[in-house]
């Protein structure tokens, strides 16, 4: 049986302004490793809301969450932080790379703010990995030189720099057009075909959804289906 | 630690904005070139004119009083010991103005280690006399070695040389003033009668100005030995010993103690000069007061670049922080930002301080007071650089504590939701 890599107990979330409002309700599931998971839902079903929860960056929640089976409630803002330095990798709707820097600086940050490697090491992890996507060519330029769709596999790359146990994605595709929505999408089927990478992607695109594993439908902060 | 990396962020933030940087770190130079230039500048005023009192004045003089005694016969008959006595018209005793025993005391001073050394001197009263006219006036006899090791009497020598009064016999220094009232040139003759009567030629060796123009007026100076002939007395004769200290600072204690030791009277520089110290004290009090309104001012101007910057890196440092940073090493980015300004603001503001300083040094400054000063005093006390990298350092840290607290606080998940 593989091992659980991200356990969700009885998430509730309110939103307390401008009124008392319940946006996540009971929300319970868990992710093994190796799945490729799609969490899909209308617009403010709260499913952006819950991977914010489970990426630890938004703390105030009820219920718990367990990631590599450890319990996030109760660490500190540095042992988080160093819990999604390690362990979790990002990519978001809109790129986010870090324009002051290279592509291959930016896959790198995470790396050498780890410290397991020296930072011959992780430069050469890094290009290792832009290698997989195939994007090498583009480790000097600046981030702000590239284009939308290379961006998008740059914060792939960056993401995977530390061997997360999980990545998490909050509609890598949503701003991309069809051809780099699917080079994305096919960099993610990889990952999870060939290196077994464990991936939890929101999105509320259906053809993206339908494609990995496992979907999780939300609607109203709660789980609708779940196989 | 991660430091490497954090300063590497943080330089690249910083070149990322050079320009807003660099108006930060150019405000940050500008005051603390203020600072060093306005501080020497004081400062070297503060010297010269403590130096005008302190150069000329002993720390310590000995030399007797013309008093009436203390022990009036009528307090030591036995018959009247018992009530108070008041006397009425009590004169002066018959004045001796010579420190007796100089000799003794001179090489007792000098065996004292809190003195950095002594010059005897005699003052003696005199009549200058220039054809019909007689001007009163005043001889010193100095040790002229001694007087210009300890007192500059050289630097106030402005023609002539002040060995010559040692060198040639009865040969004598005037004053500027008194020089134009005697019509006399360097090489004449003049006549000084003494209050004794006795008529003595001296030779006229050079001029001297002390920046006071009616001492100049008076005041001539000759060697001792000239002096002691000038009175007719023998050569043990000082009527002034001026005693140098290590540390000014003693000077009261040092001459209450001389003053019982050797039975005469006593006078310290504090005493004889109690207003310079407080001038001296309130001009520092203003040039410090302004460099650090001046810091403050650029301090202001480093807070709000940073805060500027933190908000056109909301997306940086919420992608940071996603990535595993965590606030306290986003704070340590952006305090890295602000003491990097201020360390090279501050550095060069040294620099362009002291450039600054030694072109004041070159502006012609030409006062009769000061004879001696042909451009404006500076001081170079390495105590003001290090006084400003630290203001500038403290400052910058400050004006970047906030904005890098509000940076390291900011939460990534509004950021990349609210897009």
């Amino acid at each position: 049986m593989a091992k659980t890599v991200l356990q969700s107990e009885q998430i509730n979330k309110y939103f307390n302004d401008p009124v008392r409002m319940q946006v996540l309700k009971s929300v319970s599931f868990s992710v093994d490793q190796g799945e490729f998971v799609a969490v899909t839902g209308k617009s403010g079903c709260g499913k952006s809301t819950l991977l914010y929860i489970l990426s630890t960056m938004d703390t105030d929640y009820e219920g718990d969450l367990l990631i590599d089976g450890e319990k996030m409630r109760d660490k500190t803002e540095p042992e988080l932080a160093r819990i999604r330095n390690e362990k979790i990798g990002f990519v978001f709707q809109f790129h986010y790379l870090l324009n002051e820097f290279t592509a291959l600086k930016n896959v790198m940050l995470p790396g050498l703010k780890l410290q397991k490697y020296d930072e011959k090491e992780v430069e050469h992890r890094a290009i290792e990995r832009l290698k997989t996507l195939g994007i090498e060519h583009l480790a000097l330029k600046k981030a702000n030189q590239l284009s939308g769709g290379e961006k998008q596999r740059v914060a792939i790359a960056r993401a995977l720099i530390n061997d997360p146990i999980i990545i998490m994605g909050d509609e890598p595709t949503g701003n991309l057009d069809k051809k780099n929505s699917d080079i994305v999408f096919g960099i993610f089927k990889q990952l999870a075909e060939e290196l077994k990478q464990t991936l939890l992607i929101v999105t509320h695109d259906d053809g993206f959804a339908k494609n990995t594993h496992r979907i999780i439908e939300m609607e109203d902060g709660q789980i609708l289906i779940e196989p | 630690m991660n430091l490497k990396l954090i300063a590497d962020i943080a330089k690249s933030l910083l070149l990322a904005r050079f320009r807003q940087s660099l108006v930060a770190a150019i405000g940050v130079t500008f005051s603390i070139t203020m600072f060093i230039a306005l501080l020497g500048f004081m400062n070297g005023l503060n010297d010269l004119l403590d130096g005008l009192i302190l150069n000329r004045t002993p720390h310590v003089r000995l030399f007797n009083e013309i008093k009436p005694n203390a022990n009036q016969p009528i307090n030591e008959s036995a018959d009247f010991k018992k009530g108070h006595n008041f006397i009425q018209s009590v004169k002066s005793s018959q004045g001796k103005l010579e420190i007796y025993n100089s000799a003794a005391i001179m090489d007792a001073v000098r065996k004292d280690p809190r003195v950095l050394g002594i010059a005897p001197k005699i003052n003696a009263p005199v009549l200058y006399n220039s054809g019909t006219i007689d001007i009163t006036g005043v001889v010193s006899g100095i040790d002229v070695k001694a007087e210009s090791e300890l007192y500059f009497f050289n630097d106030y020598v402005r023609v002539g040389n002040a060995l010559d009064l040692k060198n040639v016999n009865n040969s004598i220094i005037l004053g500027k003033g008194l020089a134009e009232r005697l019509l006399a040139e360097v090489g004449d003759i003049v006549q000084v009668t003494t209050s004794k009567g006795e008529l003595l030629p001296l030779k006229v060796v050079g001029f001297f100005q002390s920046g006071i123009a009616d001492l100049d007026k008076v005041q001539s100076f000759a060697s001792i030995a000239t002096a002691q002939k000038l009175l007719g007395v023998p050569n043990n004769y000082v009527t002034d010993i001026q005693i140098k200290l290590k540390d000014l600072a003693l000077a009261p204690q040092v001459a209450k103690q001389y003053a019982q030791l050797f039975q005469c009277d006593a006078e310290d520089i504090q005493t004889a000069n109690s207003q310079f110290e407080t001038g001296g004290f309130v001009r520092t009090l203003i040039s410090y007061a302004v460099g650090v309104v001046l810091l403050i001012v650029a301090g202001f101007g480093i807070y709000n670049i940073l805060n500027m910057m933190i908000y056109e890196k909301m997306d940086t440092i919420a992608i940071l922080k996603a990535t595993g940073f965590s606030g306290s090493d986003v704070r340590k980015i952006f305090l890295g930002i602000a003491l990097t300004i201020g360390l090279v603001g501050g550095s060069l503001g040294l620099l362009f301080g002291f450039l600054l300083s030694l072109l004041i040094d070159q502006v012609p400054f030409n006062t009769a007071a000061l004879p001696t000063v042909t451009t404006y005093p500076v001081n170079y006390n390495p105590k003001f650089y290090i006084i400003g990298i630290v203001f500038s350092l403290v400052t910058t840290y400050f004006a970047g504590f906030f904005p890098a607290r509000k940076a390291s606080k900011i939460d990534p998940v509004i950021i990349i939701r609210g897009k």
